[in-house]
């Protein structure tokens, strides 16, 4: 099994206050993304904000619509889905979201939140229902009385083992998190992410993890996409990006990131600048008003997006 | 050792919470030193009392539930904590800055960034006019604000989300403080961004020779920046010493514990030491140390006694009951 996105392209319409006179322009969220995840690998997924991170997920969520491009599961276009397909898609393909606090019903019990996702018409029994989210609770080292409880029962830590426990719930293939440690403290993210790993290896499933935190993202992945302003940069398996990233922009991501020790104090790439604005993307690469590493026709010209070395992909006129 | 004598020595500053629940102690017992031109580190999770400690410096600790219980805080040997609100204000801005973690929240939506800079100023230097605008300028072009004249007039909407960090950094420096704390300046900036505001702290330290209390859970942001670290948990430091110090030779086991468990970007990890457990209740802290119900190295008498502060190296210190010679100094 397969999830796939071609050439996906996500505009927002930009619209002018209380006017019902269309749109002035458009935010160019995603624009002409391309990736894949395979059954039981992780892609791990990184830029900063306004980078197109969520807006991917979302659309793989099927929570927006995509302007153009197409998503593929299986092989079959998600704009050829029938109903069935939809479920077995929904099922397939599920959710962590970054904060456990809002992600998690207030005035539903663990046991209904964690039951949720999984179809009412598909006859299965209160009794099998309940034993479907007592595995799943234990599989994720939630106590055996949890459903019974609250989500404000529960830390930090635990409600985000919920959220787990309920994208489990109907034995998906592939879970995209987004974020899914930034809201917790420091010394639960381990516990979420060697989580994450063994159930990763135990289950066989395929993860989209979306971090800006570069550190946890190396963690879990086994292949790394780079995005910036609504566009791929570079893709490749996640080791070789760390030790020879090809593009100007990964490069300065990655030396942006801090080494846990101060003898690695080094030499570091301060970009000058900001992320465009998605409104109006610089002609051209739409890195090169900040890249150090800018040739004449950056400016005119957009990089094509190619295989430079075997398994990494790249869009920049260096190469 | 330094000669001078310091800025800042806080001793054993306590601030409470009271509140229907019982009395939650979020900081039970801070004692440092600051130097000129310093800068420290204070880690911890969240409930750890970094920032109630920061706030306290200041006296803005929210009342009436919070309360400065006890302790002194020394700014140039004056004590802050007998001073009368009258005589704080006079402190806080000009003495004292702050940068706060979320920018957004911090600066006013409805005033130009060129009167919220210029209050700050005319308040403590009494300017106005020409001199003063010419201040604001100087402060805004000190963190690198592109087109201050113009820029002046704009809101704080107009700003990108490292621009808004400058510009209250602009605000905090206005006035050649003598310590800024700055907490968790960078946590809602992206990471290149961060990597700027970073380089453009440590510049601007460097020529305003001012101290930063830095406050962070990142400890890659302290193995960056700072010259000193104190780690909190529960309300007390449990191990201070030099960035290097505390970084090579961790001497508590919390310190040791979370250096571990955090995935480096520098290497990959097969798979990461867990710390167990969960943060503690401030209002049910454990009678003896906080820490050992989640502490590999556990001993009786962690549980009945608060560990003594042990010297480890010049000027490093852990309270552990596994340090050696701690039970010597009990």
């Amino acid at each position: 099994m397969k999830l796939e996105a071609i050439g996906l392209k996500k505009y927002f319409p930009l619209t002018s206050g209380f006017s019902l006179r269309g749109a002035r322009g458009w935010v160019k969220a995603l624009d002409g993304v391309s990736v894949q995840v395979a059954e039981g690998e992780t892609l791990g997924i990184v830029g900063e904000s306004g980078s197109g991170k969520t807006t991917l997920a979302k659309l793989f969520l099927l929570l927006e619509r995509p302007t153009s491009g197409s998503l593929l599961f299986d092989g079959k276009a998600v704009g050829d889905f029938g109903r069935e397909d939809f479920v077995r898609y929904r099922r397939a393909v599920q959710a962590v979201f970054q904060d456990p606090y809002s992600s998690l019903n207030p005035r539903m019990r663990v046991g209904q939140i964690v039951a949720e996702p999984l179809p009412r018409d598909n006859g299965m029994s209160r009794p099998m229902v309940a034993q479907r989210v007592a595995e799943v609770l234990q599989l994720v080292g939630l106590p055996r009385e949890s459903p019974a409880l609250y989500p404000h029962e529960f830390s930090g830590g635990q409600r985000q083992r919920i959220a787990i426990a309920r994208a489990l719930v109907t034995y998906p293939k592939f879970i995209i998190l987004d974020e899914p440690v930034s809201a917790l403290d420091v010394s639960i993210r381990a516990q979420i992410l060697n989580l994450l790993k063994h159930l990763q290896e135990t289950l066989g499933l395929a993860y989209m993890i979306i971090s800006h935190d570069l550190a946890a993202a190396r963690y879990l992945a086994t292949r790394l996409a780079v995005m910036y302003a609504g566009k791929l940069v570079e893709t490749g398996e996640c080791d070789a990006v760390y030790a020879a990233p090809l593009h100007p922009y990964t490069e300065a991501l990655l030396s942006a990131a801090l080494p846990l020790h101060p003898s690695a104090r080094r030499q570091r790439i301060v970009l000058a600048g900001e992320v465009p604005n998605p409104v109006n993307p610089p002609a051209g690469c739409r890195f090169h008003p900040r890249c150090p590493r800018v040739l004449p026709q950056c400016s005119s010209q957009e990089p094509e997006w190619r295989e430079v070395k075997a398994e990494r992909f790249t869009a920049c006129h260096l190469y | 050792m330094r000669e001078s004598s310091p800025l800042l020595v806080v001793e054993d500053l306590k601030t409470y919470f009271f509140t229907r629940r019982g009395v939650t102690k979020a900081v039970d017992g801070v004692s440092f030193t600051l130097h000129a031109g310093e800068t420290l580190a204070l880690v911890g999770e969240s409930g750890s009392g970094k920032s109630v400690t920061c706030l306290s410096l200041v006296r803005l600790v929210p009342e009436p539930a919070g309360r400065i219980v006890g302790g002194r805080v020394l700014l140039e040997g004056e004590d802050l904590l007998q001073k009368s609100s009258a005589e704080m204000r006079r402190v806080r801005g000009k003495k004292i800055a702050m940068v706060l973690q979320d920018p957004l929240t911090s600066l006013n939506p409805a005033l130009t960034i060129g009167t919220q800079v210029g209050e700050v100023v005319r308040l403590h230097q009494g300017l106005r006019g020409a001199p003063l605008r010419e201040r604001v300028l100087e402060a805004l072009r000190r963190l690198r604000i592109p087109a201050a004249g113009t820029r002046l007039r704009h809101y704080s909407h107009q700003f990108s989300g490292g621009m808004r960090q400058r510009v209250s950094s602009a605000i905090a420096l206005s006035c050649a403080p003598r310590l800024l704390i700055a907490d968790e300046p960078t946590t809602a900036l992206d990471v290149t961004i961060q990597a700027q505001y970073l380089e453009l702290l440590k510049e601007v330290q460097a020529s305003a020779g001012v101290a930063i209390i830095l406050v962070t859970h990142d400890f890659g942001i302290v193995a960056a920046i700072t010259d000193r670290v104190a780690v909190m948990y529960a309300g007390r430091i449990v191990e201070m010493g030099s960035t290097l110090q505390v970084f090579d030779n961790p001497s508590h086991p919390y310190t040791r514990a979370l250096l571990r468990c955090l995935p480096d970007v520098g290497l990959k990890r097969e798979q990461l030491v867990e710390i167990g457990g969960q943060p503690p209740d401030l209002a049910r802290l454990p009678q003896g140390c906080p820490f050992a119900p989640r502490c590999p190295e556990r001993q009786p008498i962690c549980d009945e006694t608060y560990p003594p502060s042990v010297p480890v190296a010049g000027g490093h210190a852990a309270s552990c009951w596994a340090a050696p010679g701690a039970k010597a100094r009990a």
